[in-house]
């Protein structure tokens, strides 16, 4: 019961949070304090706005020789304005991490470099020729950009967005695996179907002004809009 | 360098088989050894359209099934020096080519030709995809029309993909479009696509444009390959064509309204 009490008492007073953030990563190329401290003062110096006071990596993977005092860098760090609030490489543990008021920082901690990503934003699939009628082609995962025209008779579909440089004459489906945010971009509308995740509209249903002009097609909500690309123009040049 | 070249459209009744007979006239009277092969298997026209109708004994079919020798079959053209037929079969269909045996036929051309013009039959289906499936290049014959227009979209984009060298991956069959029948007082009346409208969809060089004339239907009668009228409007297209097709430069004609007067008497073509 007191237990209870104690806990319902005692209101958290901090939340454990994970984040990315931004560190100035210092890679050292030598084990040599007194040189860095002058190569440092010097950048600092350059830019004392952007390097005075913010929290820098110490990076020693590019040493050869793991035979490096710790505590004389970050002496030289602090003293010159900077933050050194983490370690990582060059064969330092823990220990001697903290020896020198550091953070370890190990290969989980960090996030997976870029081109280990999967494939979940995959670069958009473009294709150069006319896509001809009869033809289709889908962009699986990916964005599709079509450089010529889309045929009368053609489809292209993609998981993402499309965009169509030639005339759009055929069917375009975007965000057929239910993308909502998916859209199409044309630089002249004639096509004969549009569609984002699901939601279609027939040529016939698609405005008259539109026709053979630039524009998009978008979801929002259960709505498909179709409209100019540049909605703002008109607004930009009143006020310009 | 030996050229297979497919003459189709997609679309009948465009003048495929009238544009198969002058091309190979005319590359034959510019001194290419050229053979025009008739893939239409039971709609056999060629034949009639190069006036050898009552010479042919044996036929493309004939060849395939061993029945004949490839050198049985052909026809050389009377009026043209170093011009051959190889006519198809009016009595079979399209089933009767064998994937082997339009390879092996065209292979044995190829050593003795420079040219080998395939007459495809309209449509998509099987004698068309043989006709089109060795071609090194590609005539695409289009009428001013939209109907015209879509399916010979749907044909280039299977040469694009449904051809020998797109499946080996190599350099695509080169493409060129062909406009027949094309009457530039209907285009100024808006009831025809023009030239430009029909590039802007099809976006493929423009290899000559043929104008609506009574010359072909005439030459087709008389059994006679249209370029051989010299003097007739779709003679002279075709023969600019032939000379377009070889590297050469001609202007394009007959695209204007021809208009009445001596200016119009002089430079009007």
């Amino acid at each position: 019961m007191a237990e209870t009490v104690s806990k319902r008492v005692a209101a958290p007073v901090f939340e454990l949070k994970g984040r990315m953030a931004t560190l100035t990563v210092v890679r050292l190329l030598t084990t040599d304090v007194s040189a860095f401290a002058g190569q440092l003062a010097e950048k600092i110096g350059e830019a004392p706005r952007l390097l005075r006071g913010a929290p820098m990596l110490l990076d020693l993977e590019a040493l050869s020789s793991a035979d490096i005092d710790l505590g004389a860098i970050t002496a030289v760090m602090r003293d010159l304005g900077a933050v050194p609030v983490a370690v990582r490489g060059g064969g330092v543990d823990a220990e001697r991490a903290a020896e020198a008021g550091l953070g370890l920082l190990t290969a989980d901690n960090e996030a997976p470099r870029r081109e280990e990503a999967p494939a979940c934003g995959a670069t958009a699939r473009v294709v150069e020729s006319p896509v001809r009628s009869g033809q289709q082609i889908y962009a699986r995962g990916s964005d599709l950009v079509v450089l010529g025209a889309v045929s009368p008779g053609a489809e292209v579909l993609a998981d993402g967005h499309i965009h169509v440089y030639g005339a759009l004459r055929g069917r375009a489906l975007a965000g057929v695996q239910g993308e909502p945010r998916a859209r199409i971009f044309c630089t002249a509308l004639e096509a004969e179907l549009v569609s984002v995740a699901g939601r279609y509209q027939v040529s016939d249903r698609i405005d008259e002004a539109l026709r053979g002009q630039p524009a998009q097609v978008r979801l929002d909500g259960e709505t498909l809009y179709i409209e100019p690309v540049c909605s703002y123009r008109t607004e930009y040049s009143l006020n310009g | 360098m030996s050229k297979i070249v497919v003459v189709t459209s997609g679309k009948g009744g465009v003048g495929k088989t009238t544009t198969a007979a002058a091309i190979a006239a005319g590359l034959a009277r510019e001194g290419q050894r050229t053979v025009v092969v008739d893939f239409d298997v039971g709609l056999r026209n060629l034949d009639l359209v190069l006036g050898c109708e009552r010479r042919v004994v044996y036929d493309f079919v004939n060849v395939i099934q061993g029945d004949a020798r490839l050198h049985q079959a052909l026809i050389k053209d009377k009026r043209v020096d170093g011009l051959a037929i190889l006519p198809a079969s009016q009595t079979r269909d399209k089933d009767a080519l064998t994937d082997e045996g339009v390879a092996q036929i065209l292979d044995a051309l190829r050593e003795e030709f420079d040219y080998v013009i395939c007459d495809s039959p309209a449509g998509i289906e099987r004698g068309a995809h043989l006709a089109s499936y060795h071609a090194d290049e590609a005539i695409v014959v289009a009428n001013p029309e939209v109907s015209s227009v879509r399916d010979s979209d749907r044909v280039l984009g299977l040469l694009a993909s449904r051809t020998r060298r797109a499946e080996l991956n190599e350099e695509p069959v080169k493409e060129h479009l062909l406009l027949s029948r094309y009457d530039p007082v209907r285009v100024e009346k808006g009831e025809m696509l023009s030239v430009d409208d029909v590039q802007e969809i099809l976006a493929v060089d423009l290899l000559g444009v043929i104008p609506e004339s009574q010359a072909v239907l005439n030459a087709s009668n008389a059994g006679m390959p249209v370029i051989l009228d010299e003097d007739s409007d779709a003679g002279q297209a075709y023969a600019d064509v032939v000379t377009r097709f070889l590297g050469g430069e001609r202007p394009h004609r007959f695209l204007a309204v021809e208009r009445k007067g001596i200016f119009g008497r002089m430079f009007g073509g």
